[in-house]
């Protein structure tokens, strides 16, 4: 790595942190993001000659801090700045900054920062495009390229989020616990929402699949300020089993492969393991969750060395219990398929005939159940439903993967399960 | 001389390195290991996913941690057992990992072997 190289990767890791304090002091994002690439700049010119700073966020607080303040004092503009005996000098940054970083109250920092992204005015795209140009630093080019929309776009849509929150007034005093509780969820649901933007890339090497990697990235930010939080632990792993599936899931052609059919050795061991031991931890908590249940779920699955292996008993029990916690006809859905491998095709029918109504617009309803009628050789019926999930479709890899299960019934050859 | 080789850095930069940086420093870290492999003094080494994913036992109380027990902040990331003649040896191995590394520490601890087990198969 060249000197730049390891002073980016500072600047990344410390950016989030970094960002946070700033905005504590001058509650402007604006000039919170100005003052960090102040200090990002005179950190480039200052680290390659004196080496890295202990503590590099500690580092570019103070120096984005005083940077800022001078910058405000030349304008003359006196917003609520702090004390002056806050103000330390700039010669004597990290002795002074370093026992303060310790304090808890940077957790509150990094968390209102991510909560002030999802804020419940702003609409979902907006939330993950704020916060992936604020927390993560992306720029809005790579943004835009992420999302498969123009730049202009992205910075219209950046630049009206940011307003929105503006306008918001997110308190700046420390959260109680309710508050900070439902902080968490929020930005564990922001988190998530971002995950699954780059999990819908077919390409592993896109820039939208590299969405995967922040969130992970982001998730493992919030769980080490909050170690013991059960339903993070729970995304965190949920996002990693899926995303150790990445080099399996698509065929060369782009074509989305399913689980059953995945070549398993392709499946990344080291994010399954650091999986697999966050679901045990968070399971010792007795606080179960969402993401700890489909985390469970993930994890059943990754334990399966062949697709003959699995738990489907295990996979119909926490099916069960997400229903019992966030019923959906979309969780009745998909604990259809393990019922189907568990009991019968006709059984897991049985469970979702009352969903026709409710989920009669849902590509994956009439897909699935297609798949089950074509088990039990009601061919017409099933040939009926995948004409239906292919008018549905939302990509053309999903149309596609139905026109298989097509071919077969042509061909006469419905597997029997 | 048995040693092991700890590999300390902060943890939540080199998770933030872009797959190319990573890509990089293995691949240079690689010359090394293939090296010192060559000559038969690098045994097997260990690369510990993070701390976030850990579970500490405490003594007192008998109390069970999320994550490692001190805030510290560069972070146990992997190890190689090496057998060397001497710390001098130990040191030099030590001085080609930090130059094909950007950050971080390395720690030499003598060690003996407590028990040998089976084998791990990496899987």
């Amino acid at each position: 790595m060249t000197d730049f190289a390891w002073i980016d990767a500072a600047l990344v890791s410390a950016r989030p942190q970094a960002v946070a304090a700033l905005l504590r002091y001058f509650r402007d994002l604006d000039l919170a993001e100005e003052a960090y690439q102040d200090a990002c700049l005179r950190a480039l010119k200052n680290w390659p000659q004196n080496g890295p700073p202990r503590d590099p966020a500690a580092w570019l607080i103070m120096v984005g801090r005083n940077a800022a303040i001078d910058v405000t004092r030349r304008r003359a503009k006196q917003t609520s700045l702090p004390d002056e005996d806050q103000i330390s000098d700039l010669s004597d940054v990290e002795a002074d900054v370093v026992q303060r970083l310790d304090e808890a109250d940077y957790r509150d920092d990094v968390l209102r920062l991510l909560f002030i992204c999802c804020h419940p005015d702003l609409p979902a795209t907006q939330q993950v495009a704020l916060a992936l140009r604020i927390v993560s630093g992306l720029t809005v080019p790579q943004i835009a390229r992420a999302f498969l929309i123009g730049e202009s776009a992205m910075e219209q849509r950046i630049t009206r989020a940011k307003a929105r929150v503006a306008g918001a007034g997110v308190p700046f005093e420390a959260p109680d616990a309710v508050e900070r509780a439902e902080r968490l969820a929020s930005v564990a649901a922001m988190i998530y929402l971002l995950f699954n933007e780059g999990y819908s890339a077919a390409d592993p090497a896109s820039d939208r699949a590299s969405l995967c990697d922040e969130a992970i990235r982001l998730a493992r930010l919030l769980l080490r300020m909050y170690p013991a939080e059960p339903e993070i632990m729970g995304l965190l792993a949920l996002m990693l089993l899926q995303h150790s599936r990445i080099a399996a899931r698509f065929d060369a052609e782009g074509d989305a492969t399913l689980l059953e059919d995945q070549n398993r050795k392709l499946w990344k061991r080291p994010l399954i393991q650091e999986g697999l031991a966050l679901i045990d931890k968070a399971i010792r908590a007795r606080k179960p969750g969402t993401y700890q249940i489909q985390a469970a779920i993930a994890g059943l699955h990754a334990r399966a060395e062949t697709p003959e292996e699995t738990d489907w008993a295990g996979i119909d029990a926490l099916y069960a219990a997400l229903e019992h916690q966030a019923p959906s006809p979309v969780v009745t859905l998909n604990r259809s398929v393990a019922v189907s491998k568990l009991h019968s095709p006709q059984a897991a029918l049985d469970l979702i005939a009352p969903l026709a109504e409710r989920l009669d617009d849902y590509f994956y309803f009439h897909g699935v159940r297609g798949s089950y009628l074509m088990q039990l050789n009601r061919n017409k019926e099933a040939r009926e439903a995948f004409n239906r999930a292919i008018a549905l479709a939302n990509t053309p890899a999903e149309a596609a993967n139905i026109r298989t299960y097509l071919d077969k019934l042509s061909a006469g050859a419905a597997p029997k399960k | 001389m048995l040693y092991a080789l700890l590999c300390y850095n902060d943890e939540a930069s080199v998770f933030s390195w872009t797959k190319e940086e990573d890509d990089a420093v293995m691949g240079r870290l690689d010359v090394v290991h293939k090296k010192w492999e060559a000559a038969g003094k690098l045994k097997p080494s260990l690369r510990l996913l993070p701390t976030s994913a850990a579970t500490t036992l405490r003594k007192k109380d008998n109390e069970v941690l999320d994550g490692p027990y001190a805030e510290t902040k560069e972070q146990l990331l992997g190890f190689y057992i090496i057998e060397v003649d001497d710390l001098e040896e130990g040191l030099s191995f030590a001085r080609e990992l930090t130059a094909a590394n950007p950050g971080g520490a390395y720690e030499l601890r003598p060690i003996m072997l407590y028990n040998p087990g089976s084998p791990v198969e990496p899987r």
